[in-house]
């Protein structure tokens, strides 16, 4: 199978956002933007958190995230 | 708003109190090993404010964290476990005293890193909002993470997005060894978070009613969904920044000067039975360390595990 590392980021997120309706996603420019390097799947609303450039809070942000929401 | 209850407040400070008082003794003997940050005159904070949430709302605390652990509902067997690296410790032995963890009561650790816990904070915040819940998630850090960038970051985020996020910012005045002044260009703490379009409140850190109380209402207005809330508690510890720490840059006046303001003197009058509760405390510390020093180490085999995820058996 040949494929591009672009396509593969798309296909992978797409596939987890389909596999579980939890994930979202976070980043600078996921809304509006469409993504600015065409990876993320286009889409609105709350599955999508267009984030400001807080690369340090962003590196903490999903861990608790996803501790959080593998529970209850 | 209830009124607090004076009697709760003062048991949760006093074993706070007498906890550390023990730890400080165990490490003079050697029994406590690495760093060790006594939280002694700074307990109306701790609690004051865990006494105002749920048993479902989370605590991510700093690495002078062994009283918020206390008041979380960590016991006091696992606390001075970990402590000792025993296996039987909070943290499996691993952690030590700035790695106090337990996520069944929602206790998201203590963290070497200074700031290191508020994006975790905001990161659980993020998680009850996307999934509805009423829950919210106290942040606990200090004078000194408000130089970080994390701090800026993070306060801008659960603002931006209206986070259920308290932040309780434990003043104490000093970051390690640097005063206040020699830190911040803005020594106004609780303005530079206004700035960031959340409510912000100084709130004397040494008289625990005034804390409980602020608490309370700041936990009210998170839960009701009004976003984030900042909370500046102004407090000032009494031991060196660590067992390491001679306390050369500290004058001796100044530190005599706030002792005069000690919460847990300040509410002993309130105690009826004053000897009742210093027994049923020394009684659980007594069994906490004679149980830490039954426990066993982790055994060698073990070393590689905690490092990935097992598959479950």
């Amino acid at each position: 199978m040949k494929t591009t590392y672009r396509e593969a980021i798309r296909e992978s997120i797409r596939q987890a956002m389909r596999e579980d309706e939890r994930v979202f996603l976070m980043g600078e420019d996921v809304g509006a933007y469409g993504g600015s390097f065409g990876v993320s799947p286009s889409g609105s609303g709350t599955r999508r958190c267009p984030s400001p450039r807080s690369s340090g809070a962003a590196s903490g942000l999903p861990w608790a995230g996803c501790g959080r929401s593998s529970k209850s | 708003m209830t009124a607090p209850d004076k009697h709760a407040l003062l048991r949760q400070m006093l074993r706070i109190r007498r906890f550390e008082e023990r730890c400080v003794e165990l490490y003079s003997a050697s029994k406590i090993r690495g760093f060790l940050h006594i939280y002694i005159g700074e307990e109306a904070i701790a609690a004051g404010v865990i006494s105002a949430l749920r048993d479902d709302d989370a605590v991510v605390s700093t690495y002078r964290e062994h009283g918020h652990a206390l008041v979380r509902g960590v016991p006091a067997d696992a606390i001075m476990a970990e402590m000792f690296g025993r296996s039987t410790g909070c943290s499996h032995g691993r952690g030590g005293s700035m790695h106090l963890f337990d996520a069944q009561r929602r206790f998201y650790g203590g963290n070497a890193i200074v700031g290191g816990g508020m994006p975790l904070a905001v990161g659980l915040a993020l998680a009850d909002r996307q999934t509805a819940a009423t829950r919210i998630t106290a942040c606990f850090f200090g004078d000194g993470a408000v130089a970080e960038g994390e701090f800026h970051e993070c306060l801008n985020l659960a603002a931006l997005w209206r986070l259920p996020v308290l932040f309780c910012c434990e003043n104490n005045r000093y970051a390690m060894g640097t005063v206040l002044e020699r830190e911040h260009a803005a020594t106004d703490l609780a303005a530079r978070a206004a700035s960031y379009s959340m409510p912000s409140r100084v709130v004397d850190g040494m008289d625990v009613v005034e804390v409980a109380n602020a608490a309370q209402e700041a936990v009210a207005a998170v839960r009701a969904g009004g976003g984030p809330y900042f909370l500046e508690l102004q407090t000032y510890r009494f031991r060196a920044h660590s067992m390491y720490d001679p306390d050369r840059y500290r004058d001796k006046a100044e530190i005599a000067a706030w002792k005069k303001r000690d919460p847990v003197a300040a509410m002993l009058a309130h105690e009826t039975d004053l000897d009742a509760l210093e027994q049923e405390i020394a009684a659980e510390i007594d069994a906490a360390v004679r149980a830490a020093e039954a426990a066993p180490l982790e055994p060698v085999g073990d070393l590689t595990r905690h490092v990935y995820a097992e598959a479950s058996a």
